[in-house]
C-alpha cells in the first residue's frame, strides 16, 4: 500500500533518475522528502538539490537534463505558477525532464486541496501531460513519461498530474516493478549532443527574426502531435513487460451508452461508481476518462463518443470569463463528427477538494436527458455541490449577511 | 486620544496553530506590545506577510492584514505604504521567504528606504514544510530533517541589509520580548526602511539553535552555577550603531558589518546600525511631487457619487494632442 506521493517517489526511484531538483510545497513535499532520504542512504544513486524557488528548480532541472542526466522534479499549485516562465524555457530547450504536479487549487483565496487550475494553466507550455486516476497510474505514467519524453522523435518534457490529497495522501495497492523489468522497458537515457564539453553546442539561442523562431516553435508543435502515436507504441511495450496497458483515454461502459461523462484524474473513481449505479437502474451511461491532456486526444475522444446522445463534461477548474478549460477542447473534438451528440453540457465541481458523489453523476445525466429533449443546452457550467456542503455554505452566507443568490447556478442533490 | 489602547485591541480571536513553544509567539506579542506602547490605532496599521509559519502573523493581529505570495510581502507592503504614507506598515516574514525566494525584493527594497519595518523570523529552517535548510542555516549543520549536513553557506541577514541600504538594522531574540518590543518600536519610529532579524528557535525542526542553546544551558558558570547565555545585548557593552553625523556613516557601517559576523559563543542583539540622514523614499518622491504627502494616492477621489471614474479620458488624451 503506497500513497500517491510515495508512488511518485518510487516511480523516480525505479526509473533510476540521476538528478532530483526540489523545492517543498504542500501537498507535494512528501515526494522530495522521500527522494532526499533515498539519495542520502544511497538507495537511489542520484544528486539531490533543494533550491531557493521553483523558478530555479525547473531551470536547473532543464539544464541538468541537457547534460545527459535523467531528471525528476515535482511541485504543486503556486509552485508551478512561480515556475511558469521556466516551464516554457525548458520545453523550448527540448529538455526531456519529468515533473509530477500534485494538483492543488490556486490562490487567492489559498487552498491546499485538489483542483486542476494549476496543471491546466500549463497546458500550452510545451510539456506533454498525463493525468492519473490512481496511485498505480502515477507510478506507471512516470515510467511511460520518461520513455516518451526521451524518445528522439519527441524530446519534450512530461508533466504527470496526480491529485493533491485524494491521491497524494491516499494509500492504494501499488505494484512496484522489478529493476530488471524496468530496464527491459526503459532504455538508458542519452541526449543527442549533450552538454558534456566534448563539442561546442548552442542551445536555445535568441532569435532575432520571426522565421527561424517560427521554425523552432513549429518543431515543438509537430513533436507534441507525434507524441500521441509514440505513446501508443510505448504502451504496447509497457503492457508486454508489465501486463498493464493504457490508452490515451479510458472508455468505461461506453459500448451501448446513450449518455457519457467526460472527466479526468482521481474524481473519475467517483464518477465510475455513479455510472455503475445508474447502469444498475438501466440507464445507458458510460464514462470517457482522459489520461492524456497534451497532446489532446481529439480523434480518440470523438470515436469513444460515437453514437452518444449527450455528453456531460465534468471539470475541476473554473476560468473566469470562460468556465472549464477543457470544455471548448472537447466540443471542438466532437464538432467534426458526422453525427454529433445532441448536447455537450458543462459541469464544474470538486474545486479545492469539495466533494461530489454518485448522486451528482445521476444529476448530470438528468440534465443531459433534458437538454436532448428540449434542445436547450445550458450556456454556463452548472456548479455541483453536495447537499451538506451547500447547507454549510448557505449558513456561512447568512452569517456574512450575503444573499444566497450570490451563488448563481448551483445544483445540490 | 480618548481611550487608551491596550494589548487586547491588537489581538484576534482566531485559533493559533503554531507549534507549542514556537518563537513566533514571542515575536507576535512583541509586535502587539510595540503597537500598544506607541498607541497606533489598529486601523492605521497594515501587517504584510509571505508564506511559511510566519505568514499567519496577520491572522493573529487585529490590524489590516495581508497574507501575500511566497517571497512577495515587500512589494505589496511598499505599494501600500506609498499609496498611503500615513499608514504604519509592518512586514512579518520568514528567513526562507525573505532571503531565499524573495531575496531580490529584499535587496531592492533597501535601495528605496521606504518607511516600513520588516521583522524577519529567523530560525534556520523551513518550518511549515517540515524543516528543510533555510538560507540562514550555517553550512555543515544538520537539523533533524536533513539527511546530510547543509551544503550551502548561510547568508548574513544583517550584513545584506546594511549593504542593501536599510537605514535601521537590528537583531532581536524571540524569547526576550521586552527587548524585541523596544527594537520594533524604534524600527517603527525610524523614518526609513527598518530591518529586524529575530532569532527564533523552531522547537519542532531546528534541534541545534534551540532555546537552550541560545540560553547557554550547555555551559554553566562554575561560580554562579547559572548558564552563560550566548545571546547578549550590544548596548550593554557600549556598542553604538547610531550615525550622528553623515561623515561617520562609513565607519559605522564597517563596525556594524564586523559585528554582524560575531556568532557562536557570543551572539549580539540590539541595534547594529541606524542612519537617519538618508532621505526616505517618501521624501524623495516629495522632492519631485511637492504635494505628495498631503495628497497621496489613497486620498484621491477616483469615483464620483454614481461610481463613475472621475478621470476623463478626453483630458488625458488632450495632454498628448499635437496642435
Amino acid at each position: 500500500m503506497l500513497t500517491g506521493n510515495m508512488s511518485a517517489a518510487w516511480g523516480a526511484r525505479v526509473a533510476d533518475v540521476d538528478y532530483v531538483a526540489a523545492y517543498p510545497i504542500t501537498p507535494q513535499s512528501e515526494i522530495v522528502e522521500t527522494l532526499s532520504k533515498w539519495t542520502s542512504t544511497g538507495e537511489l544513486n542520484a544528486k539531490f538539490v533543494n533550491f531557493e524557488s521553483e523558478h530555479s528548480m525547473i531551470t536547473a532541472a532543464g539544464a541538468a537534463s541537457l547534460t545527459g542526466a535523467r531528471v525528476f522534479t515535482a511541485t504543486s499549485s503556486q509552485g508551478l505558477f512561480y515556475a511558469f516562465e521556466a516551464l516554457y524555457t525548458v520545453a523550448g530547450w527540448r529538455a526531456p525532464i519529468l515533473l509530477v504536479n500534485v494538483a492543488r487549487g490556486v490562490g487567492m483565496p489559498m487552498v491546499l486541496q485538489v483542483e486542476h487550475g494549476d496543471v491546466l494553466a500549463a497546458r500550452d507550455s510545451g510539456f506533454l501531460q498525463l493525468h492519473a486516476e490512481t496511485c498505480q497510474e502515477t507510478l506507471d505514467f512516470i515510467l511511460i513519461g520518461y520513455r516518451l519524453a526521451e524518445d528522439r522523435r519527441i524530446l519534450l518534457p512530461v508533466m504527470v498530474n496526480m491529485d493533491g490529497f485524494t491521491l497524494s495522501f491516499a494509500r492504494e495497492p501499488v505494484e512496484i516493478p522489478d529493476k530488471s523489468q524496468v530496464e527491459d522497458f526503459l532504455p538508458r537515457y542519452s541526449y543527442p549532443r549533450p552538454l558534456t564539453g566534448d563539442e561546442q553546442v548552442a542551445y536555445a539561442p535568441t532569435m532575432t527574426e520571426g522565421v527561424p523562431y517560427t521554425f523552432f516553435k513549429y518543431q515543438m508543435y509537430a513533436a507534441s502531435i507525434e507524441a500521441k502515436h509514440v505513446f501508443k507504441q510505448i504502451v504496447r511495450d509497457f503492457s508486454r513487460v508489465f501486463g498493464r496497458g493504457y490508452d490515451v483515454l479510458e472508455s468505461f461502459m461506453m459500448d451501448d451508452a446513450e449518455y457519457a461523462v467526460v472527466c479526468s484524474n482521481s474524481y473519475s473513481s467517483i464518477i465510475r461508481a455513479g455510472v455503475k449505479a445508474l447502469r444498475r437502474r438501466g440507464v445507458k451511461v458510460g464514462m470517457a476518462r482522459l489520461r492524456m491532456i497534451r497532446p489532446f486526444p481529439r480523434e480518440e475522444l470523438a470515436k469513444a463518443l460515437e453514437g452518444v446522445e449527450a455528453v456531460a463534461v465534468f471539470e475541476q477548474n473554473l476560468a473566469p470569463g470562460r468556465g472549464g478549460a477543457l470544455y471548448p477542447e472537447i466540443v471542438e473534438a466532437l464538432y467534426h463528427m458526422p453525427e454529433k451528440p445532441k448536447a455537450v453540457v458543462p459541469f464544474i465541481g470538486g474545486l479545492g477538494g469539495a466533494n461530489i458523489g454518485p448522486e451528482e453523476v445521476a444529476y448530470m445525466v438528468r440534465v443531459c436527458e433534458k437538454a436532448v429533449k428540449t434542445g436547450i443546452v445550458p450556456q454556463h457550467p452548472t456548479l455541483l455541490l453536495r447537499e451538506d456542503d451547500w447547507s454549510k455554505l448557505r449558513e456561512s452566507l447568512k452569517v456574512s449577511g450575503l444573499p444566497v443568490e450570490k451563488m448563481g447556478v448551483v445544483h445540490h442533490v | 486620544m480618548a481611550v487608551k489602547l491596550s494589548l487586547a485591541n491588537y489581538r484576534t480571536d482566531l485559533h493559533n496553530d503554531w507549534c507549542p513553544g514556537c518563537g513566533d509567539f514571542g515575536i507576535l506579542s512583541a509586535i502587539q506590545m510595540a503597537l500598544a506602547d506607541l498607541q497606533i490605532e489598529p486601523h492605521r496599521v497594515a501587517v504584510f506577510s509571505g508564506i511559511g509559519c510566519s505568514g499567519k502573523t496577520p491572522h493573529y493581529i487585529n490590524t489590516y492584514g495581508i497574507h501575500t505570495l511566497h517571497g512577495r510581502a515587500l512589494p505589496y507592503a511598499i505599494g501600500a505604504k506609498l499609496a498611503n504614507p500615513e499608514l504604519t506598515v509592518l512586514i512579518a516574514g520568514g528567513d526562507g521567504d525573505g532571503l531565499g525566494i524573495g531575496v531580490g525584493h529584499f535587496v531592492s527594497a533597501g535601495r528605496r528606504n521606504v518607511d516600513i519595518t520588516y521583522v524577519l523570523y529567523d530560525n534556520g529552517v523551513y518550518g511549515l514544510t517540515k524543516g528543510q535548510a533555510s538560507p540562514t542555516l550555517q553550512r555543515g549543520l544538520k537539523p533533524k530533517s536533513l539527511p546530510k549536513p547543509n551544503i550551502n553557506d548561510a547568508v548574513n541577514p544583517i550584513a545584506i541589509a546594511i549593504c542593501s541600504g536599510y537605514t535601521f538594522v537590528a537583531r532581536g531574540y524571540a524569547y526576550d520580548t521586552k527587548h524585541l518590543k523596544e527594537l520594533i518600536k524604534k524600527g517603527i519610529q525610524h523614518k526609513g526602511s527598518a530591518f529586524i532579524d529575530v532569532l527564533q528557535p523552531c522547537p519542532t525542526y531546528n534541534d541545534i539553535a534551540t532555546k537552550e542553546w541560545f540560553g547557554g544551558e550547555d555551559r554553566i558558570d562554575p561560580a554562579t552555577k547559572k548558564p552563560i547565555p550566548r545571546v547578549y545585548k550590544m548596548e550593554d557593552e557600549g556598542y553604538d550603531g547610531e550615525v550622528r553625523d553623515p561623515s561617520e556613516a562609513a565607519e559605522k557601517i564597517q563596525a556594524a558589518i564586523m559585528k554582524s559576523f560575531e556568532w557562536g559563543d557570543r551572539i549580539p542583539i540590539g541595534v547594529f546600525y541606524r542612519n537617519p540622514h538618508i532621505p526616505s523614499y517618501e521624501e524623495r518622491i516629495s522632492s519631485r511631487i511637492p504635494e505628495y504627502l498631503e495628497n497621496y494616492p489613497a486620498k484621491q477621489v477616483i469615483m464620483d457619487a454614481n461610481n463613475h471614474p472621475t478621470a476623463r479620458i478626453e483630458d488625458i488624451l488632450n495632454e498628448f494632442r499635437i496642435l
